[in-house]
């Protein structure tokens, strides 16, 4: 059929709203700035925006099943600390490699204290992000661990075909991920639980299974965010990854994936980032007043809520 | 005639058509409501009438016609204005805060108050309502510790303190007993009486003969004729709905079982959530039907056998093999499966498409090392679509915009997807129309020909009867007596259940 109503074309915006957004900005940014639209300028932004995307990514999976982590910044932390520390002390390629694993770790004794406890995953992610970073403050003693090896730091600052490994990593984690969630068993089962719970048990889902395993995901992601980052940086530390639990959930919500679970997608919340990392870009190259940075990203997340929200059936 | 003189009709419709999403529910609907009178709007689930019922009230507003509303034509119609105009709406659901009071529940949003501090006149105010409209409940009650009934007394009444002189009910008896059936259809020849008008949307037919004036049959989206209630029929008000003169649902023939081979037997189970003592046996092609009054266990005695709810003792054999520690997911690969009773909170997963929904049991065997099998998948659920007719006819179909039949159907059909050892049923058609009943009907009736063993609950015990080879009388958490369908009638079978039931009762006060 070829007729186009006033509800189809809002259905459309509605369901693109994050695409549009970047479409226009990138617009507009290119016509203010010539610096603007260049290869350079564009790798740096996904470079600069890999942990973070990686980390949203995985978030995507724990918001779907209908959950919220809000310790993934403390993970992060954990993930800086230790690879740094291993790195220094033992190898510098365990290091990388364990940031990952104690992720993984983390996210798993998550994924097992809101299932066997039943608390709702919002209350205990604050009180195991508070443990996490105690446990990184304790290790690291509260101090900066510098690790400047180049076998350390290629995974941040090295380059394969003219791109930044981190933007590798980051597209690959994504891709798999959107894999894993559209086209395996587990994806299914991700849908079903946050989409309705009960009927999920009933048709023989061992629910806590699939929740539990996206909090590892999401610890997972965490970790291997830390380790681009701590080697990026080439230090280690406990502040680190702080905030960016807020920054992961607000890009996920912005690429349009439903906060009440059961509806979402990858792409979505790697669009939330990137429309995150370009409001802060063009901050950058207009030599924009700072100050008005956070207003202007508040404002941005509201409209994209908003146009999201608006005009749907009670 | 002049506005206000009580011949205009309260509401004229005039060429109404609404569609969601470019599909067309509702097409060039003319009718006229007329004042003072109960009028039925009747006709299979999907075939319009509950749309009709919320244009009536404002709550949708159609894409299509004109409308008048006591003579004067209405525009930009939605729920203010309709309230604005003495129209009201009692949905489906009741919209009430189960927290607060009666009275505060009633003058909800029209609070009178001074300098936003509210005044303390609520009580007296209900209490003059009350006297003139008739219904008379405590102001200060707490709405969650009343009956359905009760409460729709409330959303009548705050129809009523809004000016309201027509009030839409939309299906208002489908959670409610049969004594508050009858109270609720007092309450609206009481209405008709102080001259107010009621739009009745329901598929209790006998209901809609009982109370309305007159009645509007709709099929497929068309009004089909709108006639006086006083010599109208239940057979011809079901073949208006059919369309092609069709009469009212008889049940499939039952198949001859002799000494099936047991597929499932229970002995003496018991369970933390009120089982006291269930034994049970169904064969291979039977269909055994569990009758017992609301609250008596039937579901309850479901969910122990398949490991929803943990049993306290009992056992349990499936094909002469003794099977412990049962969860669902066991149970599912052993092809024992349950059709639950709530089709939106345990049934259905709405933000899922409707092959998605279909194959969510079956995952495991439509997938190769953790990949699902797209294609297989597909196919399976297609062939699942055009068995049960369920309509639209979409793999990919937004199974929340579906009507409630054909979203049952997409329930049973994800079930049989793979053809399971045992199916049971926990009221597989309520709430749904003529025709999705008895398609589900002859889906039960197929299956076990096919071999499967079915386990029937459901509490329109005429459904059980004409379709189960046998039956158990569940009270109190116990399976009391075993009865053979074909010898007993309703009334026998209630009659029975009450007996029983006066039994436990005068038991528990002797212990």
């Amino acid at each position: 059929m070829v007729f186009v109503n006033r509800y189809t074309v809002l259905h459309f915006l509605q369901n693109y709203a994050v695409l549009i957004m970047i479409v226009a900005l990138t617009i507009a940014l290119s016509l203010m700035s010539d610096s603007f639209f260049t290869v350079r300028n564009l790798l740096n932004i996904l470079n600069q925006n890999a942990p973070l995307a990686i980390m949203a990514s995985a978030m995507t999976l724990v918001i779907i099943a209908g959950g919220f982590d809000l310790s993934v910044g403390a993970i992060f932390a954990m993930g800086a600390v230790c690879s740094a520390w291993i790195a220094l002390h033992v190898d510098p390629y365990i290091g990388l490699l364990m940031a990952p694993v104690i992720g993984l770790l983390l996210g798993t004794m998550n994924g097992l204290v809101i299932t066997t406890l039943k608390v709702h995953s919002f209350l205990a992610t604050i009180a195991t992000s508070l443990i996490f970073k105690g446990i990184a403050i304790v290790i690291s003693d509260g101090r900066l661990i510098p690790v400047r090896m180049a076998e350390f730091t290629w995974l941040g600052r090295d380059k394969i075909a003219g791109v930044f490994i981190a933007v590798w990593v980051m597209v690959i984690f994504a891709l798999l991920l959107t894999f894993l969630l559209n086209r395996t068993v587990f994806g299914r089962k991700v849908f079903s639980v946050g989409g309705n719970e009960e009927a999920a048990i009933l048709s023989g889902i061992r629910t806590n299974r699939i929740k539990i395993t996206t909090f590892a995901l999401a610890g997972l992601a965490a970790g291997l965010a830390s380790a681009i980052q701590v080697s990026r940086i080439s230090m280690g530390q406990a502040s680190a990854g702080t905030g960016m639990e807020l920054q992961a959930i607000a890009a996920v919500i912005l690429g349009g994936t439903s906060i009440y679970g059961g509806v979402g997608a990858v792409w979505r919340s790697i669009a939330g980032v990137l429309l995150l990392a370009l409001i802060n870009n063009g901050f950058n190259i207009l030599n924009a007043d700072p100050f008005y940075r956070d207003l202007t990203t508040g404002l941005v997340i509201l409209a994209a809520i908003g146009i999201s929200a608006g005009g749907k059936p009670r | 005639m002049e506005p206000g003189s009580t011949d205009i009709p309260a509401i004229r419709a005039k060429d109404i058509g609404v569609s969601f999403s470019g599909i067309s529910v509702l097409r060039g609907v003319t009718l006229d409501i007329r004042q003072g009178e109960i009028h039925g709007l009747v006709g299979e689930n999907g075939a319009g009438k509950s749309t009709l019922g919320k244009v009536l009230g404002g709550y949708y507003t159609a894409s299509h016609g004109q409308m008048e509303v006591f003579g004067r034509p209405v525009a930009g119609w939605d729920s203010h204005s309709a309230l604005a105009n003495g129209i009201a709406i009692m949905h489906q659901e009741l919209q009430l805060v189960p927290a607060l009071t009666v009275a505060q529940n009633v003058f909800l949003g029209i609070e009178q108050h001074r300098w936003g501090v509210l005044r303390t006149t609520e009580a007296e105010r209900l209490k003059s309502l009350m006297v003139t409209s008739g219904f008379s409940l405590d102001p200060h009650a707490t709405v969650a510790d009343l009956s359905i009934a009760d409460q729709q007394k409330i959303e009548i009444l705050r129809a009523l303190a809004r000016n309201a002189r027509v009030i839409v009910m939309d299906e208002p008896t489908s959670s409610l007993s049969k004594g508050e059936v009858g109270q609720l259809h007092a309450s609206m020849k009481k209405l008709r009486s102080e001259g107010k008008t009621v739009i009745y949307v329901s598929h209790f037919l006998d209901d809609i003969l009982e109370t309305t004036d007159r009645i509007t049959v709709l099929r497929d989206g068309e009004l089909v004729s709108t006639f006086a209630t006083s010599g109208a029929t239940k057979a011809g008000l079901v073949s208006a709905m059919l369309g092609d003169g069709k009469t009212e649902t008889l049940f499939p023939p039952k198949q001859v079982t002799r000494d099936a081979a047991p597929v499932l037997e229970a002995r003496n189970l018991k369970s933390e959530t009120g089982v006291k003592d269930a034994s049970l046996r169904v064969g291979r092609g039977e269909i055994v039907g569990l009758i017992g009054l609301v609250g008596s266990g039937r579901s309850e005695i479901a969910r122990a056998i398949i490991g929803a709810d943990p049993a306290t003792g009992g056992e349990v054999i499936v094909e002469n093999e003794i099977y412990c520690d049962r969860d669902l997911a066991k149970s599912t690969e052993r092809g024992l499966v349950m059709v639950p009773e709530d089709r939106r909170k345990q049934g259905l997963v709405m933000t899922m498409p409707v092959r998605a929904n279909m194959s969510l049991p079956h995952l495991k065997r439509l997938s190769t090392a953790g990949i699902v099998n797209g294609d297989a998948e597909k196919a399976r659920a297609r062939e699942l679509i055009e068995h049960f007719n369920v309509r639209p006819a979409m793999l990919d179909g937004d199974v929340s915009n579906y009507s409630g039949g054909n979203q049952q159907k997409v329930l049973i059909g994800k079930w049989l997807m793979e053809n399971p050892r045992l199916v049971i049923l926990d009221e597989p058609s309520r709430g749904v129309d003529v025709g999705a009943r008895q398609r589900i009907h002859e889906a039960i009736a197929e299956l076990a020909a096919s071999g499967t063993a079915v386990l029937l609950i459901s509490s329109e015990i005429d459904e059980v009867l004409g379709l189960a080879h046998r039956a158990y009388l569940v009270d109190d958490g116990a399976i009391v007596e075993e009865i053979d369908p074909d010898d007993n009638d309703e009334a026998a079978v209630l009659s029975l259940l009450f007996h029983h039931q006066s039994a436990h009762m005068t038991d528990g006060l002797r212990e």
